[in-house]
């Protein structure tokens, strides 16, 4: 019995990996053709679909922008309401929040565009920008911050907060420096998968910042592209050029994606040895 | 630095539930104070509402007086962080932070108080982790992570990051009982140390330990579940474990319940 568990189990880890690894491979090997510094110098600006050259140079910098933004509204708030739950909550308040962080998980990431599309480009008029997007992306990342370093937070012993109040810590201070350095490492890697889960959305960024075949490094004013986006109209083409910029395209994604992860944790190791 | 506890009509509650009954009870300065009784007598309850910690678990509340020196920790102006500046507690479970390293944790509590010049904290991680007993095993590793200890020596960090705010009262909250008999044996000898400058009241399950380390002993009791604990008897060790007044004391040192 033991070892028809143990089998079921190695079974369903090699069973998970089959698509993750061949979605990655595929990626890789469709996507190195067009992997060449023309690439990442250029833009879609005059380069029509059967064009071999032609880049994603606009893309790369809007998905950056549009992160960034999103990443620098969502992650605050999401902790300050993390914290605010898990420290301070101790009624009916804080049931209702945490019910609406739920019902926002749930919410379909385009629905999320639509949202920001009616309220802030059309009824406020601020028209398409990467800010937007921005925006959209914001709302969908909200909910996975908090609910992540919740659970992170919560995981801190409560005999760490009981110490640091029994020394006269005041209750922010018991959250600063005791509580939040405890739970940083699993508070970055929610936030890495919150920016995994937001990178690739492409239906909300179709409805906020349109896309765009050029640079346009504002993303306050006017329509950007993003990676997902640019994947997106590339392989809805039926060329061969078009199809190999839209692999290099989701490579470029992917590669993005584990800098950014491999950059945090690095971050994380850093300030976690400097403290010890 | 040390001052007297004196707790007047002490009663404790969770929510409705009444936890601790009307407790009167003297502990003078400079001694050792040990609580004693069945699981669920109110002794820890007790000893959380002298510095204010009962209050922190949601819901829980006291009523009646805890004078320090005569002035009352529960007064309307009094703020709880200042009561646990005068009155350190150490738990049951040591509880090192653990993103700090030895000399972090020790400094810990002076640093809030917004000292930072580097001597200062020195001499008082020093002098303190001297007093816990424990600087001749860490002086090497300060920079060391503090949950990197043994058990034993991680109870010790955190009786020296108590003691480093100089406080007047320390709380011990089965300080034990999560270590092996040899970081007992220790910690108990570093309790009779502590006792020249701290008044110590210390929460035991272990009945050789409340009369190997305390000078007087304070017997709480339930009697059926659901009703509130009283302290029994309160008096010198030697008389408690030799000649209690009350017969359920007797009963309960000479193990005939519970």
């Amino acid at each position: 019995m033991d070892r028809f568990i143990q089998a079921l189990v190695i079974g369903a880890f090699f069973a998970a990996l089959a698509p993750l690894v061949s979605v990655l491979g595929f990626t890789v090997a469709r996507g190195a053709k067009r992997f060449d510094w023309t690439f990442f110098s250029t833009t879609m600006n005059g380069v029509s679909e059967s064009d071999s050259n032609g880049g994603a140079f606009h893309a790369i910098i809007g998905t950056l922008e549009q992160i960034g933004i999103a990443t620098l509204i969502a992650v605050p708030f999401g902790l300050l309401v993390s914290i605010y739950l898990t420290e301070y909550a101790k009624g009916r308040f804080g049931r209702v929040v945490s019910f609406f962080v739920d019902v926002m998980t749930g919410v379909p990431s385009i629905v999320a565009g639509l949202f920001i599309l009616a309220a802030w480009v059309l009824a406020f008029g601020f028209g398409f920008s990467g800010l937007a997007g921005a925006l959209a992306l914001t709302v969908l990342m909200l909910p996975t911050v908090v609910r992540s370093s919740e659970e992170m937070l919560k995981l801190v012993p409560p005999s760490l907060r009981e110490g640091g109040l029994a020394l006269g810590l005041t209750r922010t201070r018991v959250v600063l420096r005791i509580v939040l350095p405890a739970a940083l490492p699993g508070i970055v890697t929610g936030v890495m998968l919150a920016i995994a889960r937001i990178a690739g959305e492409s239906a909300p960024l179709l409805l906020t910042v349109f896309g765009f075949v050029a640079t346009n490094a504002n993303p306050f004013s006017g329509a950007q592209s993003s990676l997902p986006l640019y994947v997106f109209n590339e392989a809805g083409n039926n060329n061969q050029t078009a199809l190999d910029r839209a692999w290099t395209g989701a490579l470029t994604l992917i590669l993005l994606v584990m800098l950014f992860n491999l950059v945090a944790r690095l971050g994380v190791y850093v300030l976690s040895r400097k403290r010890a | 630095m040390a001052k007297r506890v004196e707790l007047s009509d002490l009663n404790c509650y969770y929510g409705d539930f009444h936890a601790v009954d009307s407790v009167n009870l003297t502990i003078e300065p400079k001694s050792v104070t040990a609580f004693i009784g069945p699981s669920g007598c109110g002794k820890s309850t007790v000893l959380r509402s002298i510095n204010r910690m009962h209050e922190v678990t949601p819901g829980a509340k006291t009523k009646g007086k805890v004078l320090l020196d005569d002035e009352d920790i529960y007064g309307p102006t009094v703020d709880p962080v200042t009561v646990r500046r005068t009155i350190g507690m150490v738990f049951q479970r040591p509880n090192p932070f653990p993103t700090m390293s030895v000399y972090d944790n020790v400094a810990a509590g002076l640093r809030l108080a917004g000292i930072k010049k580097r001597s200062i904290l020195d001499d008082s991680v020093e002098s303190s982790l001297k007093g816990a007993g424990l600087w001749g095993e860490v002086s090497g590793r300060l920079k060391k992570p503090g949950a990197g200890l043994s058990g034993g020596q991680q109870q010790r960090l955190c009786i020296a990051r108590a003691i480093a705010v100089q406080p007047q009262v320390l709380l011990m909250d089965e300080p034990c009982s999560a270590l092996d008999p040899i970081s007992t044996l220790t910690i108990e000898d570093l309790i009779g140390k502590l006792k020249d400058e701290f008044t110590i009241i210390i929460v035991t399950h272990n009945m050789q330990q409340a009369a190997r380390v305390s000078d007087r002993t304070a017997f709480f009791n339930i009697s059926e579940t659901g009703q509130p604990g009283r302290l029994v008897e309160h008096a010198a060790t030697s008389k408690i474990f030799s000649n209690p007044s009350e017969k359920r004391t007797e009963d309960y040192i000479t193990g005939r319940f519970g």
